[in-house]
């Protein structure tokens, strides 16, 4: 053990350098984006923004907090990850909690039917002709029922459900309680762990949701930050004009791009400290069980 | 005689099991009414819309709809390969995929390998605290991060570049920069989260086999190839076969976010090429055959993998 000490320290040495670059290169693109989201047009430009503000202002941000659309933007967001989140529970936790209990004959047909949906999924045309014929083209609602259950939160939740002792569920039965009160009384008040993980799981998903807005909305009145971020970042200065009602021909685009990234990932910044608890959990619960 | 018998048999047999089955979901019917919205969902909006992907061997008629649109049999397919750009796509997304196993799929198990040996636990817990967060934030978020660390007027690469007296690079304008910095971003944002389901097998080892080792004499780089990789092995090879089944699905979102004119040649994909031709150009069959292409190449992969790797290595998804 002795013999490699000489080599394990200059080893030691070497690795907490090099993960300590890893960590910086993670931390400074972000720090850098708050730092350009707070100083000046020229202070950009001419690269005196490094981790810190540079000519500091905060017209970029009374840009943001005077545009109508990104409010507006912000405000479905919101709706989004809350209202869409709470069915997202409801629908998940229905299916998960029936399937798990040694009672439910069959739940192996529905289980390999719901697996097969991870490794093959419908093309985009179909489901977007699908959608259309329901009537969900251009409605908030095509943001939230078609992905009412992810099949990978089902099984994490499934496998908590399993994991539930049974004896207290026997136990609920030989006191007389029918499947109603089990389920009220018993099953629900043990769930608040699982439920605040895959709630946390599916209202990032949702807060973070671009791709289903940019195939299934159209209206503009109905896009969701990410694709009004989206818009601002790819530079259309009519997107920035439009809602604006602070005149912006005084302003480069690249400070507000800043700031408008940096409004859309705070949600997500703030809550990162619980979601990393959480996060790590469920995680591990999905791997172990697939 | 055997056979005649037996079908005597079952007719009462079978009866009785319905009978019972029906009684068995009365019994229960409180677990069984509360998975129907479930069930429903999966059939309505998974499998109705799998069905729908006919089309691919349809010439459709949004007019006529899936019943009144001709059949054309495999013509979607064969247009596929006739075209240049089609050609020009896949080839596109191969790169893109085999880069991204090439860099991203070992990047995690080399960082997890790395944290696994810092002694100091505060440290640890900063690093790793540090690398998951990137996993959070939206494609469209780190396309806006990306402008401020590559781009060509104002980013921090360029800055650098130039106070070194080199030509700045149009990282995000460049057809040639394109795929690297595709695969790149995937490797900042996700690199970190993906060492937490290693660093759990790593956890999961049992600490005698490190004293054995010792006792016998095996430094730490000989006890890691000896005994934490082989014991990582299982994590490695499921997830390796997962990446291999999603090798043609890279995903729409985070190509979309860094396309633009200047570099669509080399980054456009399968997944923005059905968006384009599909729903911007109204191409219904032919995108629904390019997706059906898609997915089913994936499945097929799925399985050639499993098997390869259970004749190989033992391990299997199923």
């Amino acid at each position: 053990m002795r013999k490699g000490t000489r080599g394990m320290r200059i080893f030691q040495a070497f690795n907490i350098v090099f993960l300590g670059l890893i960590g910086c290169i993670t931390i400074i693109p972000v720090v850098n984006v708050w730092a350009k989201s707070f100083s000046g047009a020229s202070a950009i430009l001419y690269g005196k923004v490094f981790l810190w503000p540079s000519d500091f202002t905060l017209s970029n941000y009374e840009y943001v907090i005077h545009n109508d659309t990104i409010w507006r933007a912000f405000m479905i967001s919101v709706f989004l990850a809350s209202a869409g989140t709470l069915i997202n529970l409801a629908m998940t936790s229905s299916l998960a909690y029936p399937l798990s209990r040694p009672e439910y004959r069959g739940s192996r047909v529905i289980l390999l039917l719901i697996l097969f949906t991870i490794i093959f999924s419908a093309p985009l045309i179909p489901v977007y002709l699908w959608n259309k014929q329901l009537h969900l083209l251009d409605t908030i609602w095509v943001l939230m029922i078609p992905g009412a259950i992810s099949a990978f939160n089902f099984f994490v939740m499934r496998s908590f459900f399993q994991s539930l002792p049974s004896e207290l569920i026997d136990s609920g039965r030989m006191d007389g309680c029918g499947e109603a009160r089990i389920l009220w009384s018993i099953v629900l008040p043990l769930t608040k762990p699982v439920m605040a993980t895959m709630g946390l799981f599916y209202a990032v998903t949702h807060w973070n949701n671009y791709t289903s807005a940019v195939y299934f909305i159209n209206n503009r009145a109905l896009y969701p930050l990410q694709v009004k971020v989206q818009e601002i970042i790819s530079n259309a200065s009519v997107a920035m004009d439009e809602g604006a009602s602070i005149d912006i021909s005084q302003m480069t685009p690249e400070g507000i791009k800043m700031a408008v990234v940096l409004v859309s990932a705070l949600p997500m910044i703030i809550v990162y400290p619980f979601l990393q608890r959480y996060f790590v959990k469920g995680l591990l619960i999905g791997s172990i069980k697939s | 005689m055997n056979d005649r018998s037996a079908t005597a048999v079952r007719p009462p047999a079978r009866q009785f099991q319905e009978m019972s089955l029906f009684r068995y979901i009365a019994k229960h019917k409180m677990l069984y009414l509360l998975s129907v919205p479930g069930i429903v969902y999966f059939l309505v909006f998974k499998y109705i819309p799998m069905a729908g992907g006919v089309i691919a061997f349809q010439n459709y008629n949004i007019f006529k709809g899936i019943t009144g649109s001709e059949w054309v049999g495999l013509e979607q397919f064969q247009r596929m390969f006739q075209y240049a750009d089609f050609l020009r796509i896949l080839k596109n997304t191969l790169l893109i995929a085999f880069y991204d196993l090439l860099f991203a799929f070992p990047a995690p198990i080399i960082a997890a390998l790395l944290l696994n040996e810092l002694r100091h636990v505060l440290y640890k817990r900063v690093v790793q605290t540090v690398i998951y967060m990137p996993h959070f934030l939206s494609w469209v978020i780190i396309g806006g991060i990306s402008l401020a660390v590559l781009g060509i007027d104002q980013g921090l690469v360029n800055h650098f570049l130039d106070w070194l007296g080199f030509e700045r690079l149009f990282f995000l304008g460049d057809a040639e920069y394109i795929r690297g910095v595709l695969v790149g971003a995937g490797v900042w944002r996700d690199t970190g989260w993906g060492t937490i389901i290693y660093l759990a097998a790593i956890a999961g080892i049992n600490p005698d086999l490190y004293e054995a080792a010792e006792v016998d004499g095996a430094n730490r780089w000989k006890q890691t190839l000896s005994i934490t990789l082989p014991s990582m092995m299982p994590t490695i090879v499921i997830l390796f076969l997962l990446q291999v089944g999603n090798f043609l699905d890279f995903g729409f979102e985070r190509v979309f976010v860094f396309l633009n004119t200047l570099n669509i040649s080399n980054g456009d994909i399968l997944d923005t090429y059905i968006y384009r031709m599909g729903l911007l150009n109204q191409q219904f069959s032919y995108t629904t055959a390019v997706g059906m292409f898609k997915s089913v190449v994936g499945l097929l992969l799925l399985a050639v993998g499993n098997t390869i790797s259970r004749k190989a290595t033992g391990e299997s998804l199923y």
